[in-house]
């Protein structure tokens, strides 16, 4: 039984960077904003149908992948734009359900445009499974852990080494006193709207020609992608990072060494063990502050 | 502008007026036109707006009076969704009032809206497999189906594993309804066969990668894996059966008799066996089947409309001709069309040659099976 590890392993460690890239979406959102953005799963499914639709007009994978994440970035900023600012004033609550008209009404939008079936995407690289220590890795997988790592890395960059990602780090942190130093919060929500639905599409981009593209496939990458935000305590890039993974893991290790039956079960115990230890004081790690 | 209007109202007159001579019969349709189960609703939809258009384009249904009556269809989409198809069942029965009911589309819908139907006293003509929704007959007596039992399909993939020496078997099915029957199904098939089930594992219809699970099958060294679902993620796990290099044969379940799914997973189809209804081989089949030019005239008719062909198009098909044929005997009378459905003998349908009586509700033997096999992302009529 314990041959699989290897194979559980690595299944999770790519199933795990999807989740991490989601994750980080709701983090930047919710660490500016205090804003759970339950449209995130949705981003991703656009991410993963756009680069349908691409294809399918003839656009090579690299022209196709800078398009649709442009293009869902826009999404995120328009949502910033015409949804969420004239809210801003309202309680979390409101905000909330809004996200989660959003996400609807952007799921009937996939339906209405690319229609109820399943769509295949073309590989980034095509070929055979690799073989590395025990485990078979399809390539879009290490296309997936690759894609991650960039990702993660330009954040870091953008985050500690410029003049916009320190303001967006303000405003996370205190947002009145970054009013107060000149900070345009107005500005910092839009960025952080557009960088999430850029996430999202990231996601939804490298993850489609593993799991194929629908409309609904939004609603439950966006929950396990929620799970993982929380494990790292819903304010920190790096936390919703190894929450990711570790869910990812968790996830393939529970289907492949207890049983498949509650390999979904073990998300959602998992954010409910961390939500009662949060509530009870027991969480050995920061979660969200109050103000 | 009075003349217009003369000749507007003229006009109105004119086209209503066939319509206003005989009451319509109005039958409801449920299907899971989205959803997870979109790739079987639509199919079935698609079959039974085109049988709709060519009954009235003949004028109607001819019913007991000796008159034409035109048929109209009331088609409701449960989203996949148990809680839909029942709201949906009750507003065609108390607000549409139509006098029987086609579909629902998945056996998990179809045995949600089955007390519902039951107490309106409608019949319904199911296009979902479970068996459980058409037994014991004695305590559903307005319900029927047009699909096979999974035990009659499952039957068939056990005779077959059988005679090709298969006998340690890994099994893998979707987390819902179709997934669960299935391998109750085919356990106790399995077990009256002397087969051995070295692993049964379990998969959701939105997981992304079903490596896990498939892994764990590999491991307990099978000679054959079947894996009981519907696209995308009986695709998934086709792809992902390949990647991992298992060399053993793979089956599958009628749920894949889709071209989608061969689309979808790609070459990693490629000889993939799977037990079905003769449809999707109808070229294939002896001249001697008594099927054959059925199956042939409904391929040509739904292609030269909605694509390729499927079997979930047939099991609507069947269903909606069941209902026809019966309200030509009965007229709108919800317990006369539901005699005269159980007292169907003989009907050459898509799925197979439906034989009803009291304790069968399904009407099909194992005739009605045939083994599959993927070559070349064709269908070839495997023996």
């Amino acid at each position: 039984m314990l041959d699989g590890v290897p194979q559980y392993l690595a299944s999770g460690l790519v199933v795990g960077g999807i989740y991490a890239l989601i994750g980080l979406g709701f983090v930047i959102v919710f660490s500016v904003t205090r804003i759970v953005n339950f449209a995130q799963g949705e981003f991703v499914m656009l991410g993963a149908l756009l680069m349908v639709t691409w294809q399918a007009r003839g656009l090579g994978t690299p022209a196709a992948f800078v398009l649709t994440v442009l293009v869902v970035a826009a999404v995120g900023a328009v949502l910033e734009r015409v949804a969420v600012r004239p809210l801003r004033r309202a309680s979390g609550l409101s905000v909330l359900i809004l996200t989660i008209g959003a996400a609807i009404a952007l799921r009937g939008a996939g339906l209405v445009v690319w229609g109820t079936d399943p769509f295949a995407v073309a590989a980034f690289s095509p070929g055979p499974p690799l073989r590395i220590a025990g485990a078979v890795v399809v390539r879009q997988g290490l296309w997936v852990l690759g894609v991650a790592a960039v990702v993660f890395a330009l954040l870091w960059w953008f985050f500690t080494r410029t003049y916009a990602g320190t303001a967006v780090r303000a405003c996370a942190v205190n947002p009145r006193a970054a009013r107060l130093m000149g900070i345009r919060v107005d500005r910092v929500f839009l960025l952080a709207f557009a960088l999430s639905g850029a996430l999202g599409a990231v996601a939804g981009a490298v993850v489609a020609p593993i799991t194929y593209a629908t409309y609904d496939m939004g609603l439950m990458l966006g929950l396990k992608g929620f799970v993982a935000a929380v494990l790292g305590g819903l304010v920190s890039p790096a936390g919703a990072i190894a929450g990711g993974f570790l869910l990812g893991v968790l996830e393939s290790m529970a289907a492949g060494l207890l049983s498949s039956a509650y390999k979904d079960a073990v998300a959602f115990i998992v954010l409910i063990a961390v939500c009662l230890a949060q509530v009870t004081g027991r969480l050995p790690w920061r979660m969200v502050e109050e103000e | 502008m009075h003349v217009t209007l003369a000749l507007a109202i003229l006009m109105l007159l004119w086209t209503a007026a066939p319509g206003l001579a005989q009451e319509p019969y109005r039958v409801g349709a449920i299907f899971s036109i989205t959803g997870p189960g979109s790739s079987l609703g639509i199919p079935e939809r698609d079959t039974a707006l085109m049988l709709e258009a060519d009954i009235n384009r003949r004028g109607g249904v001819k019913g007991p009076d000796g008159a034409l009556h035109p048929l109209k269809l009331v088609i409701y989409d449960d989203g996949s969704d148990e809680t839909k198809a029942v709201l949906a069942a009750k507003k065609l029965i108390e607000e549409d009032k139509v006098v029987a009911l086609v579909g629902t589309t998945l056996s998990g819908t179809s045995l949600a809206i089955l007390d519902t139907v039951q107490r309106a006293e409608v019949p319904m003509v199911s296009c979902a497999a479970a068996a459980k929704i058409v037994e014991p007959a004695a305590e559903r007596r307005w319900v029927f189906k047009t699909p096979q039992s999974d035990a009659l399909i499952v039957g068939a993939l056990v005779d077959h594993l059988k005679s090709r020496g298969l006998t340690r078997v890994g099994w893998l099915n979707v987390d819902y309804a179709f997934g669960q029957l299935g391998w109750l199904a085919f356990e106790q098939a399995a077990q009256r066969a002397g087969l051995t089930i070295v692993g049964n594992e379990k998969f959701g219809q939105k997981d992304v990668d079903i490596t896990p699970q498939l892994t764990r099958v590999k491991g307990a060294d099978p000679q054959a894996v079947v894996v009981w679902s519907i696209p995308p993620s009986a695709s998934i796990a086709t792809k992902n059966f390949a990647d991992l290099g298992l060399r053993v044969p793979l089956f599958q379940s009628h749920g894949v008799g889709n071209k989608r799914y061969i689309e979808l997973a790609g070459p990693a189809a490629s000889g993939v066996t799977f037990p079905a209804g003769k449809l999707l081989v109808a070229e294939q089949l002896p001249d001697e089947d008594v099927q054959k030019s059925v199956l042939l005239a409904y391929a040509r008719d739904f292609e030269a409309r909605y694509g390729p062909r499927n079997t979930f198009g047939g099991h609507a098909w069947d269903a909606v001709q069941l209902v026809v044929g019966a309200l030509g005997k009965a007229g709108a009378d919800r317990a006369g069309v539901r005699a005269a459905i159980e007292s169907t003998r003989n009907f050459v349908g898509i799925t197979g040659v439906f034989d009803f009586s009291p304790t069968d509700h399904n009407g099909l033997d194992r005739r009605a099976v045939t083994m599959i096999r993927i070559v070349d992302g064709q269908w070839r009529l495997a023996r």
